[in-house]
């Protein structure tokens, strides 16, 4: 069994006087594809955005790739990250948002192409190579020089996918990538997910309300209350014989507002 | 019977200094309302507090003392300028600290999630402003920035008060050897709405061939 490639150690996380997490901790390994699932204001989506470096720890260590996220080793002492570390360490991670946040002044090309171009110095020709292909994969290559307000929700999430996966992250994050999304444009966007979970050994983190999807995607599942993992495991135990009581009512609800386990 | 050709000669040379003050300001205010306008935005206590003193200063007193200073109180300790140069640095600082509140504005005004998305796509904080953000800020500041064009373009007026000799200075020059007040200032009347009607157009196409195929950044 190799080292895990995330590892979070009881870190602490509050909004004003709001406790979104508190003492949390887990761990991801190599290639695992994970599910986080729970009410909102639970602190899934958090934990996303504070892989992501998009919003600080208040305490605790997060290790990614066997590194400090939040921390640089200098003459054996851990000091604060800073902003030099954490591009470094950005580049082992990206990540797609429940509204795309595409740049809507470029085309869809110069979406994907533009931050291998500045951050790696990638020459123009090979990122746009690599682009296509990219772009090929999630099925939006005939679109390439369209501009993002010509497209539909479900094309703009796949290429955000596309200019997520270009530089090349070995996490990927997906926070609610199907939330904003007409319900006939959802199956476009889990069918890209589906086939980048079959075609590569990314490690991904998932938060979703299609528990359906969750269920056939990941390895392993996490449902959070109020800052804690309550109860995780396989996604057939969690789903089917979900052990702990909240579990049990949140799934519960969910199924009564129509979706599909 | 007056010789109109030769006083219409003084009044377009006249034409000529504004406008080449109005492009020369113009330039300069774009720079310091970038400067100043992302100056306030800047991480640093001291950007952002010169940055400040800046903007409050030149917004806070009149172009007419700024232009005194610059003409007659700097020679004083040893800055001599030209007439010209003297209105162009008056009239671009005076612009550029309106044009920097329209710049940081615009910066402000653009989504929290492109500032995120440049995070994840792990843009440093200066690659993001050049690549995201300020192109789409930039199609925000443009209308305003054609009114302050405008504003600067009329108050090219006052460096007449300077010994520039620019339309206003010729049409006076014009009235007092005529007499005649009439047609000296309606023809700078008109030159002068001509001149701020090829501001106004310049900016609206540039404005509309901006916004091509972009949108979420106006609604």
């Amino acid at each position: 069994m190799s080292a895990p490639i995330i590892k979070i150690d009881s870190i602490a996380k509050s909004f004003g006087a709001f406790k979104v997490l508190d003492g949390l901790s887990m761990q991801v390994m190599p290639g695992e594809k994970l599910a986080l699932i729970g009410p909102s204001g639970s602190g899934k989506t958090t934990i996303l955005r504070i892989l992501m470096t998009l919003e600080r720890i208040d305490g605790g260590h997060i290790q990614i790739d066997g590194e400090h996220l939040y921390h640089m080793e200098r003459n054996g002492q851990l000091l604060p990250a800073d902003e030099r570390h954490l591009t470094r360490m950005r580049q082992k991670i990206g990540m797609v948002f429940q509204l795309f946040n595409l740049f809507p002044h470029k085309c869809v090309l110069d979406n994907v192409t533009l931050a291998p171009m500045l951050t790696k110095g990638t020459p123009r020709a090979a990122a746009e190579k690599r682009a296509m292909e990219l772009l090929d994969m999630v099925g939006m290559a005939d679109k390439a020089k369209n501009m993002p307000a010509q497209l539909s929700g479900g094309q703009k999430q796949r290429v955000a996918i596309a200019r997520a996966l270009a530089l090349s992250p070995k996490i990927m994050l997906f926070d609610e990538v199907t939330s904003a999304l007409d319900p006939e444009l959802v199956e476009e966007v889990l069918n890209v997910m589906r086939k980048l979970a079959a075609e590569t050994d990314m490690t991904m983190l998932l938060v979703t309300h299609e528990m359906g999807f969750a269920h056939d995607f990941a390895d392993r599942v996490l449902f959070f209350d109020r800052g804690r993992i309550v109860e995780e495991g396989k996604p057939d135990e969690i789903f089917r014989h979900p052990k702990q009581e909240r579990t049990q009512a949140f799934l519960k609800k969910i199924i009564a507002a129509g979706h599909r386990v | 019977m007056t010789d109109w050709s030769g006083y219409l000669y003084l009044i377009l040379q006249g034409a000529l200094v504004t406008v080449e003050l109005t492009l020369m300001g113009s330039v300069l205010a774009l720079i310091m309302a970038f400067v100043a306008g992302l100056g306030r935005l800047s991480r640093f206590f001291a950007v952002r507090a010169l940055a400040t003193a800046y903007i409050e200063f030149f917004r806070g007193t009149s172009i007419f003392v700024q232009l005194f200073w610059v003409y007659f109180v700097l020679p004083l300790a040893g800055f001599e300028l030209t007439p010209l140069q003297a209105g162009v640095l008056g009239l671009g600082l005076n612009v550029g600290a309106y044009g920097a509140e329209v710049v940081r504005g615009a910066v402000q005004s653009i989504g929290k999630e492109q500032y995120e998305a440049c995070v994840a796509l792990n843009l440093g904080r200066w690659q993001g402003m050049r690549h995201v953000i300020l192109p789409q800020a930039l199609l925000l500041m443009l209308p305003t920035f054609g009114n302050n064009a405008i504003e600067l373009l009329k108050a090219t007026s006052v460096v007449s008060l300077i010994s520039l000799a620019d339309m206003t200075f010729q049409a006076n020059i014009v009235r007092s050897q005529t007499g005649n007040t009439m047609l000296p200032f309606a023809t700078i009347l008109i030159l002068y709405f001509a001149m701020a009607s090829a501001i106004s157009w310049g900016v609206r196409t540039l404005e509309r061939r901006m916004a091509r195929g972009l949108d979420g950044v106006r609604t």
